[in-house]
């Protein structure tokens, strides 16, 4: 698709990339730390991933190849539409393919294949304060991320394990960066937490109706919160792939008929179909 | 023998209006100091002061720290005075809600100070809260109940071990028997003598209720409008009131 004349290249104009490239580079100077900045009006609704776009705008260059996940997908509603905007407004050519992406923008998933240097992973953020939920006052959790104090993120795993029996935070699960900033990893599912530490790629995360940015530089240091006696287990569901077979990937539930049918398939689609285009072939294959 | 808190000359002004003014006095380990007074007298003035809850206008507030001896708690920088504040100092509100959290369960909110200075493994953590939920009478069963659903004695006690359960050296309470009955009162009262005494605590109690400070304080300091107008041994004092105000303020007590 040709870029249309009448928006700026990305839609933003310069002035505001500008503006999110500083602090982008602040976040990445700072790793973990949730760097304010003024996020614009986009044109689609708070939580469909206003602050990943400003974050990409602000990072795509003509030369990128740019690809979307929602949940892992790449052809649900809100991946398509976003990958279409950039398509309008910035004329970069876009793929599905992990490997073949320079930046790619995602929503609740790290790809499954390991990401390489040179890509950016720009993550939406809906609530990008690890402590919202225990600390209302946002005086309060400044002070608490300036003076490291960080109790209270054990106090709701604590909650967790004496209300579940484990720790049942399955996604949004807070980490430590750096052995400094506690960060919310927005909710992507605990599975995809050893992913962020010691990336290769950058990894930057938007969002746009807190108005806040951050950033993990390429090989930082991230470590899940855990108690000695209940240590960290990325999980997922126990099955293979119905569709291609993988034991390895993070799966999505979907219910097939209403007589109680289900199957499991990986939730990353473009690993999925690379690997059925290698050959392998799960049990629900048609 | 070192004070373990010394306070020198506090003064706090809101406006032109007097909070409370020229305040010293020492307190040594062990002791519990009561500071009584009518609403106004400027009492939770101070005591915030003391905490740390509020900067003085002038004035020292030098505790006996247990790394680097006596220091002034009002210069020192922020983080050294909150590490103060779930280490060795703790803070119990009049209105148990302002204290605890009350949508977390009774086990997080004891096991919270632990976690706050690097308790990480659950088990300790737990045994740790079950155990002071027996020591304040609490039926350990409630461990993983909100406090929302305690009576309001019960989480008065509740706030009181979830303060305790660090070994504090200086308690700071601020009319901790306000709203409930009396003969909570007289439970919780006959707790807190227990724990004082039990663990060796300093402690400084604001309040109104003369029964309180009969109980529980070694000495009493009286407020009226900011000044402290007298003080002494607290039996002394309630049974030979010096000072006009003094007087008034016993005699008021209703005898039944």
């Amino acid at each position: 698709m040709t870029p249309s004349s009448e928006y700026n290249f990305a839609y933003l104009d310069e002035q505001t990339k500008r503006m999110i490239r500083r602090a982008i580079l602040k976040g990445l100077a700072i790793p973990g730390y949730q760097v304010p900045f003024a996020s614009r009006e986009m044109p689609m609704p708070y939580g469909w991933g206003t602050g990943g776009v400003q974050v990409s705008a602000a990072v795509l260059t003509p030369d990128d190849r740019f690809k979307v996940i929602d949940q892992g997908a790449d052809d649900t509603t809100n991946a398509v539409s976003i990958r279409t905007f950039f398509e309008r407004t910035a004329g970069v050519a876009t793929t599905t393919a992990t490997t073949e992406a320079t930046v790619i923008q995602t929503r609740h998933r790290i790809p499954e294949v390991p990401l390489t240097e040179g890509q950016i992973l720009v993550y939406q953020v809906p609530i990008p304060e690890p402590l919202r939920f225990l600390e209302p006052r946002e005086s309060e959790t400044r002070k608490m991320h300036s003076l490291e104090e960080y109790g209270l993120m054990h106090v709701k795993l604590y909650e967790d394990i004496s209300r579940h029996g484990h720790i049942a935070t399955s996604y949004a699960y807070p980490v430590k960066v750096e052995a400094r900033y506690v960060m919310d990893p927005s909710p992507i599912p605990k599975f995809d937490n050893p992913k962020l530490g010691d990336c290769p790629a950058i990894q930057l995360f938007g969002a746009g109706r807190e108005q806040r940015i951050y950033a993990l530089p390429p090989y930082t240091q991230v470590v899940s919160l855990d108690f000695e006696d209940h240590p960290f287990e990325a999980s997922k569901a126990d099955h293979p792939c119905g569709l291609c077979g993988a034991e390895d990937s993070y799966l999505d539930e979907v219910i097939v008929d209403d007589a109680g049918g289900r199957m499991f398939v990986c939730s990353d689609t473009d690993y999925c179909e690379a690997r059925r285009a290698a050959g392998h072939i799960g049990k629900d294959a048609a | 023998m070192t004070p373990l808190l010394s306070v020198q000359g506090i003064t706090k002004r809101y406006g032109a209006h007097i909070g409370c003014a020229d305040v010293s006095f020492d307190l040594y380990p062990g002791e519990v100091m009561g500071i009584v007074g009518e609403s106004g007298s400027g009492k939770s003035t101070l005591l915030n002061c003391m905490a740390g809850h509020l900067r003085p206008d002038a004035g020292s507030v030098v505790f006996d720290t247990r790394g680097h001896g006596p220091r002034d708690t009002v210069t020192m920088s922020e983080p050294e005075r909150r590490m103060l504040g779930r280490t060795d100092w703790a803070f119990v509100h009049q209105h148990a809600r302002d204290g605890l959290r009350m949508g977390v369960s009774a086990g997080g909110n004891v096991g919270e100070r632990l976690m706050a200075v690097g308790a990480r493994h659950y088990g300790d953590i737990r045994d740790k809260a079950v155990d002071w939920l027996e020591r304040v009478e609490i039926d350990a069963g409630r461990v993983d109940d909100r406090p929302t659903t305690f009576s309001g004695g019960m989480q008065q006690r509740l706030q009181i071990a979830r303060n305790l359960v660090t070994g504090p050296r200086l308690v700071f309470m601020d009319e901790p028997t306000g709203g409930l009955d009396v003969s909570v009162q007289a439970r919780l009262l006959d707790l807190l003598r227990g724990l004082v005494r039990d663990m060796g605590l300093s402690a400084i109690i604001v309040t109104h209720d003369l029964a309180v400070v009969r109980l529980l304080a070694d000495r009493l300091m009286v407020m009226k409008d900011g000044h402290v107008v007298e003080n002494g041994l607290t039996d002394q004092v309630l049974d030979d009131p010096q000072h006009a105000y003094t007087q008034l303020l016993v005699s008021s007590v209703l005898q039944v």
